[in-house]
């Protein structure tokens, strides 16, 4: 039963389990000043594990593994990529953090919120989806209250602990739902149930709004969304980034399967369509609204991303294979960037103690560069060429209007000016004003080499997703291909 | 394979932009000469592919293409018809000016030019200027709009760093906003075109030679004509949302006055001719009237309002708007003349307004004000400057001779064949550009000089002169000599007359 198939299914789960092994054993053996040497181990690792899964794990066609647990296909894989990768950068953004950087238990719980992510991206089964999501969520309570001390931290945590529990049970109400009236928990079968009528239309719409809550928890659309800014604003902030891209990429994983593959009946999908779109068109008013009068950087990340979900919305109501394609070519260009705005805003915090935008007056003449990638970050979050987020809005617009939602992608045109107008005033404070001391500008804003590292690399892989856009579509397509 | 000089050109901005960039910052001499030395072989470039262009040919010349997304069928596809290569020249003329004004004048009395940040300023200027010649050589929507977006973000910028620091904020912002919106619905538009294209001939492609030929429905031209022309056109200036234009173009300092004026305002133009026109031509017949209409009310409304203006820059704004309305009065009229005289306007303005914003931010960067009525006499101390701006004057004018005339004539007679009601309204904005800039001429360069400017006022630097002389040359040649460049443009006007259906 256990043959190569299902060992390379799983091959990047292994590899992150043996990563988070090293962790655990070495990790006592330094001593405290070093301890913060685990981010590079962690991150060392994540990178070799991809490089090693990409060389040795590549899938072929589709297959179940794994006794049907798992779905092994390009769709997965490339998710896999994505998370290992915003893995990779966070840790490395918590080294020089002071309460997280010299704790192993804090890589190790990101390690294993990892493991949960990867499996949720491939899990072809009910129950083990629902394991793969609390493996990914568990960790992730824990880290966003991990400054103890701190009782925004601790709020952050409880909150989110809570918002969590009670959606994933109601999640977890709508898969047992789905087992009591059809009898199985595997996603591809359920497809076959549906098509032959096995579950009433008024019990599947029940269950797919039941379902749809736990997923907007992950992915946070309105009106589920309400825990992201406190969240955000209250976690440390590496972590916080990593909540608001692959936590949430891992949502749209699961939404792309689950959805693509179980509900794609034209009686069922017409109901959950409108659905998504109503909640996308409003997740962008709303997110971009609410983002105008904020002042913290984080808060203001939290509610863009609130919109942004709704963007990439619009390419899962497409319900098209350029749809899930422009689902995860956006996901793709989000994860680089706003990991990168985080990022920033850590190095930032890091240097300063502060988080407000208006702390970020005279950035550029203090420190050119970092201003450049600030640039970089917020004018691909506006979708801006040549930035990864100018392709990924097109891409998601372009399968809305195939699918004939026009009225949905004008929309989104016109809450994305809105956007505009935060993200390029917040450049303002960096391009324009002056601090108030002028003489403190000629003080750079130190960028320790785990910062520089991860902040170059996103930057580049900002752009690079923005200009060189043709490998990128080709394997978010080739994932959406699996899906139909 | 030939020379790839549209795409040499294309890039040469973004990896000066790049060089500038990863320039030491303290550098300013430096990067101002990294920046000469850009503009200049663009310059140079651009001129090659002006003199090469084959006048006895339709169409278009130069084509690269490369491959760029299959799946989605879009390619980096370059390629200059008759409008499209003296815009490209505008731009290497305008980069090269822009580049010599901009490189200042340390004396503590006059800080004309960029002293600010210099490196930054110059390699935020190149990124625009790569969006725009993105723009006017790409035969790939997408790729149109891809550098159509590249020129909107470094205004921003380029408006709130170094601009006149009581509007910067304001002007930038809700400059910003404008073309934002605007570009945005035409890329709704140009979606929609995207997928009808796919309906009609199986091709995915975002390729513009293919759509010109994808026949659209006439019901579906008619729907999304409006949305793509007005988009780019908003760029362009077109009465009612020409409004951030003046006000973008007095924040800005002189530089990007030149640029935003003198070639981004062309760039809204082309686009909405290279997409709303000739990929919609059903629907551009169906809205002609009302393109028409909002162009003529902005080539009077402007020149009224320019006219009561007391701030020279906004005069010259205005201006700017009433020109451009005439690059769209011709566009409107689809037919020969009037095209032909619109490819020539969008030249002539390009240069003329850009010595005109050259001449108002020497003035300012010397006066500190430029308030009309506080300004006199400048032509004793700036003798030069004040004979580039008479130039410019009779360009604006229309006067015979110089290149406004040239231009303006064919428009006129092309409104006169559609509606020539229009026309005898229009002509109206003749009389009233010559009296604001003769009264300008007469109040600002002669007339006594107010005594607080005596001995403050110094002439200015040969860069400046070189600048000017460039600008002038261009307009007296074209003015003296049509065939330089009208022959070029009318290849270009008989391309488009074609996709019009010969009319």
């Amino acid at each position: 039963m256990f043959t190569s198939i299902s060992f390379a299914s799983i091959l990047p789960e292994i590899l992150i389990l043996i990563v988070g092994m090293l962790v655990l054993i070495i990790e006592p053996f330094w001593k405290e000043e070093k301890r913060r040497n685990v981010g590079w181990l962690t991150a060392g690792g994540l990178f070799a594990a991809m490089l090693i899964s990409f060389l040795a794990g590549q899938p072929g066609a589709p297959t179940s593994a794994l006794g049907g647990m798992i779905r092994f296909d390009w769709l997965g894989f490339f998710f896999k990529m994505l998370f290992m990768f915003a893995g990779a950068a966070t840790a490395l953004l918590m080294m020089d953090h002071e309460q997280l950087g010299k704790r192993g238990e804090a890589y190790l719980l990101l390690l294993a919120s990892l493991i949960g992510m990867n499996l949720m991206a491939v899990s072809s089964d009910l129950i083990m989806l629902f394991l793969a999501i609390e493996t990914a969520s568990i960790p992730l309570y824990a880290l966003a209250g991990f400054m103890l001390g701190d009782d925004k931290s601790t709020e952050a945590g409880f909150k989110y602990l809570l918002f969590g529990i009670l959606t994933t049970t109601i999640m977890l109400y709508g898969f047992s739902l789905v087992f009591g009236f059809s009898g199985t928990t595997d996603i591809y079968q359920l497809a076959e149930m549906f098509r032959v009528g096995a579950i009433a239309p008024l019990a599947a719409f029940g269950i797919l709004a039941l379902i749809l809550v736990g997923i907007g928890f992950k992915v946070a659309f309105v009106p589920f969304h309400f825990w992201a800014p406190d969240v955000y604003e209250g976690s440390p902030t590496p972590v916080a980034g990593f909540l608001s891209t692959a936590s949430k990429a891992a949502g749209y994983a699961v939404l792309l399967r689950l959805f693509f593959i179980a509900f794609p009946e034209p009686s069922l999908s017409a109901s959950w369509t409108t659905t998504l779109a109503i909640i996308a068109a409003i997740s962008m008013i709303v997110g971009n609204l609410l983002a105008l009068p904020q002042t913290n950087i984080k808060r203001l990340l939290a509610y863009s991303s609130i919109a942004h979900t709704g963007y990439t919305l619009i390419g899962v109501v497409a319900l098209t294979q350029l749809g899930a394609a422009s689902v995860v070519f956006y996901l793709a260009a989000y994860i680089l960037t706003n990991l990168l705005a985080f990022g920033i805003a850590m190095a930032f915090s890091k240097a300063t103690g502060l988080e407000n935008i208006q702390d970020y007056a005279g950035m550029s003449r203090r420190s050119p560069w970092l201003g450049l990638m600030m640039l970089t970050a917020f004018l691909s979050l506006t979708g801006m060429p040549p930035f990864g987020g100018f392709v990924a809005k097109v891409v998601v617009f372009a399968a809305g209007i195939q699918a004939g939602y026009v009225w949905l992608v004008v929309l989104g045109v016109i809450t994305s000016v809105i956007g505009a107008y935060y993200y390029l005033n917040a450049l303002k404070f960096v391009y324009l004003y002056r601090m108030p001391n002028q003489d403190e500008e000629n003080h750079p804003i130190p960028l320790s080499r785990p910062y520089a590292i991860a902040l170059v690399a996103l930057t580049l892989g900002v752009i690079l997703i923005g200009t060189i856009f043709a490998p990128w579509f080709n394997w978010s397509d080739a994932g959406a291909l699996n899906l139909f | 394979m030939t020379f790839p000089v549209l795409s040499i050109i294309t890039f040469t901005p973004l990896v000066a932009a790049l060089i500038l960039l990863l320039m030491p910052v303290n550098r300013k001499n430096e990067a101002r000469v990294v920046a000469l030395a850009s503009a200049t072989f663009a310059l140079i470039l651009s001129l090659w592919v002006y003199f090469n262009y084959d006048q006895s040919i339709a169409g278009y010349q130069f084509v690269e293409k490369y491959e760029w997304l299959p799946a989605l069928g879009i390619s980096l596809h370059f390629g200059v018809d008759g409008i499209g290569a003296p815009l490209v020249l505008l731009t290497g003329v305008v980069m090269f000016t822009g580049v010599l004004i901009s490189w200042g004048d340390d004396n503590p009395h006059v800080m004309a030019g960029i002293q600010d940040r210099p490196r930054e300023f110059f390699a935020f200027l190149f990124i625009l200027a790569w969006g725009v010649l993105g723009v006017f050589v790409s035969l790939d929507l997408f790729m149109l709009i891809f550098f159509y977006e590249i020129a909107v973000f470094p205004m921003y910028l380029l408006i709130v760093i170094w601009g006149w620091s009581v509007t910067r904020e304001y002007a930038a912002m809700k400059l910003t906003l404008y073309l934002l919106i605007g570009s945005v619905v035409s890329l709704v538009g140009a979606l929609a075109m995207y997928f009808a294209q796919y309906q009609n001939t199986g091709v995915l492609t975002f390729n513009m030679l293919t759509m010109e030929s994808a026949r659209f429905s006439p019901s579906f031209q008619i729907i999304w004509f409006l949305p793509v022309f007005l988009g780019f056109a908003v760029l362009g200036g077109i009465w009612p949302l020409h409004n951030w234009s003046p006000d973008g173009h007095v924040a800005a300092p002189t530089a990007v006055s030149m640029f935003h004026a003198g070639v981004l305002m062309k760039l809204g133009a082309f686009a909405a001719l290279r997409v709303g026109i000739m990929l919609l031509p059903e629907g551009a017949k169906y809205w002609q009237w009302l393109i028409m209409a909002f162009a003529a009310i902005a080539v009077v409304y402007g020149a009224y309002i320019a006219f009561v203006q007391k701030d020279f820059k906004y005069m010259v704004g205005f201006s700017s708007v009433s020109h451009m309305g005439l690059v769209m009065l011709g566009f409107s009229t689809l037919n020969a003349d009037g095209l032909l005289g619109s490819g020539l306007q969008m030249f002539s303005h390009g240069a003329m307004t850009a010595l005109f914003f050259a001449v108002v931010g020497m003035i300012y960067d010397r006066a500190h004000t430029r308030q009309i009525p506080e300004l006199g006499g400048m032509s004793k101390a700036m003798p030069f400057a004040t004979v580039g701006f008479i130039i410019g004057g009779l360009v604006s004018m229309g006067m015979p001779l110089f290149s406004g005339f040239i231009a303006e004539f064919p428009i006129f007679m092309g409104v006169w064949q559609v509606h020539w009601f229009v026309a005898v309204i229009c002509s109206i904005s003749i009389v009233i550009t010559a009296a604001y800039i003769m009264r300008n001429i007469r109040q600002v360069f002669f007339g006594d000089m107010p005594e607080k400017f005596e001995g403050h006022i110094t002439d200015i630097t040969i860069l400046d002169k070189v600048a000017i002389t460039t600008l002038c040359i261009f307009m007296i040649v074209i003015g003296a000599y049509p065939k330089f460049m009208a022959p070029m443009v009318q290849t270009g006007v008989e391309y488009i007359m074609r996709l019009l259906g010969g009319s």
